[in-house]
Formats: structure tokens, sequence, C-alpha cells
């Protein structure tokens, strides 16, 4: 396993001289554009928006993941929910497409490589302190003393490792999760070729869907820690 | 205020694009190669951390699923509700074995 594994992106010429897990993320966030697109053409289409078509077009499947999305942002995040939905659902599609992408043969998920999955949990770390500032005002570092003042000293230590423990975790596991599985899958073909990857694969899908909802689930749970007001 | 932003998402995207070209056609450093004790070592070590990795992960999401379960089967109707918090919990669980299958691939590659 010493050569490059090949890559459909790789018979694009000007893709072919980037790192592989950017040129393949490039790849699926064009694929998200063009959906994304295609979707907001059909909000023009006004007269079908009180009754729903009958069967699964293009139109009911993009109102699916939008509201399967929101709905669980709101149940998570309560009345604040909307703020945030197109963050948390922006890095959760992105993070869907590109694990779902590594089950297709030919494609390496760009969440494969520590960049992309440090990049996302770095984001969801600095927009955590961006919101609680915007709430709070710089009110929000007394989160960091703790309850009583004089334990400040033991507390402010403990408090920035826990917070810079965050975004390590985060990335960490997605990216481990994603990694270690497109392994096993390699390893599986390996050893016996046609059989004993379909287990493999399988528990990807199922490792992909379960690894997005965690990541969206502790995203909003910084934040909801974020801009949460004490109620005495 | 808007297209100052827009202006510095491009930049930095286009940083990103040179940055990236440049570490791609400058290749790698070569590998040192370690001593063979400290190689027996590592080789040790990449197996055996996993293992108590994996054990503790099985102690602990067995004990979950089984309380997991025990609600289920109390109650069929609310499996839905008691799924999603034991899914997340498992999650959880097995990221701590994922950090250390991740030490053990950083091992095995100095190998």
């Amino acid at each position: 396993m010493e050569h490059e594994p090949f890559t459909w992106v790789s018979l694009v010429p000007f893709l072919r001289d980037l790192p592989g897990h950017v040129s393949n993320g490039i790849f699926v966030s064009l694929i998200i554009v063009v959906i994304a697109l295609l979707g907001y053409l059909q909000l023009k289409k006004t007269e079908s928006d009180i009754i729903p078509a009958s069967k699964l077009t293009f139109r009911n499947f993009a109102e699916l993941i939008v509201e399967a999305l929101s709905g669980l942002i709101n149940t998570n995040m309560g009345s604040r929910g909307k703020e945030f939905t197109l963050l948390v659902g922006t890095l959760a599609i992105f993070i869907l497409f590109n694990n779902l992408s590594g089950l297709v043969p030919g494609f390496l998920p760009a969440t494969d490589n520590v960049n992309t999955t440090f990049a996302c949990s770095l984001t969801v770390f600095f927009m955590t302190h961006y919101y609680g500032v915007r709430e709070h005002g710089i009110k929000y570092l007394k989160q960091f003393v703790g309850p009583l003042l004089w334990l400040a000293p033991i507390m402010i230590p403990i408090e920035l490792i826990s917070h810079l423990a965050r975004p390590l975790s985060l990335g960490l596991r997605l990216f481990g999760n994603i990694f270690g599985d497109h392994q096993v899958t390699a390893m599986a073909i390996f050893f016996l070729p046609f059989v004993l990857p379909v287990p493999a694969m399988i528990l990807g899908l199922f490792v992909s869907l379960v690894q997005t909802f965690v990541f969206m689930l502790l995203s909003m749970a910084y934040f909801s820690g974020a801009i949460s007001h004490e109620e005495h | 205020m808007k297209r100052f932003l827009t202006v510095l998402m491009l930049l930095g995207i286009l940083l990103g694009f040179t940055y990236g070209i440049a570490c791609a056609a400058g290749e790698a450093a070569p590998a040192a190669t370690l001593d063979s004790s400290v190689k027996a070592m590592a080789a040790l070590a990449a197996g055996l951390g996993l293992g108590i990795a994996a054990a503790g992960a099985g102690i602990g999401q067995g004990k979950g699923l089984a309380a997991a379960l025990e609600g289920i089967a109390r109650n069929p109707g609310a499996s839905g509700k008691v799924l999603t918090p034991m899914l997340i919990g498992l999650a959880m669980i097995e990221s701590l074995v994922i950090y250390s299958l991740v030490i053990s691939f950083l091992l095995i590659g100095k190998l």
C-alpha cells in the first residue's frame, strides 16, 4: 500500500497537483453547491408551496433535509435556534457528504485528514467565543473564574485546559473514526476480497451518520453553554 | 463591511491554494529510522494500548447498553427517546478508543 491511491479527481488536470484531501474536499463542496443552487431555483416556483408533490421530487428531497436539520437544531437549542441553523447545518451537510463519499470507490473523504476535521472544530471553537462575547460582553470571561472569587487561581487553569480540549477532542474524534474506518475497509479488501468489506462498509455508513450527529450535538451544546444566561 | 469580509475570505482561500500547491510540489522530508529496540517497544505499545482501551470501552458500553435495553423492555413506546441518548453515549465512549487508535497508527507509521 505504498503507491498513491487512485481517485477520480486525479483525472482533472488542475486539481491533480493539490494534496488529496483538498481536491476531494473541493469536489464534494462543488456537488453540495450544485444541489444548493438547484434547490434555490426551486424556491421561485411558489404555486406548489401549499400542496407538496406526491412523489419524491428534488424539491421534496431538499425540504426533507432542511426540515430534519432545523428540527434537530430547534429541539436542542430552544428558542434561539434560528441564528445557529446556518453554521451548524452547513457543517453537518459538509461533514456528512464528505464521510459518505468515502464509501464510493474512487473518492477520498476530506475528513480522512486531520487538517479538515481540525478546521471544522476550530471554527466551532472560535464561533463559541464570538457568540459568547457578543451575547454577554466582557463579562463572558467571568465564566472562567468559577463560583467563588478566591478559587480563581485554581479554576482558571482548569477551565482553560477544558476549553482547549474541546476542539482537540471534536477534531480527533471525527478524524479517528473516518480514517480508522477507511483503513479497516482497505485491510478487509486485502484479506478476503468480496465478502469481508461488506460488513465494514455497513459499519462505515453507520459511523458516518453517527459521527455527523455527534459533531452537531456537541457544537450545539457548546453554543448553548456560551450564550446561556444564569437564572437565579 | 460585508465587502471587506468577502475580500478577506477570498484572499484567505487564494493563500490556502498557493500553500497547498507549494506543499504538494516540494515532497516529504526523508524518514528517520529508529533503533531496533525502540521499534520493538513501539510495536508492543501499539498493540497493547489499543487492546486495553478496547477492553475498557467494551465494559463501559456494555453497561450503558444494558441500561438502555432494560429501559426499552419496560416501556417499548419510549424506544425512540431512549435510543438517541444511548447512541450519543456510545459515541462518546468509543471516541476514547479512537484516540488510542490514532496513537497506534502513529506508532505503526514509525516502525
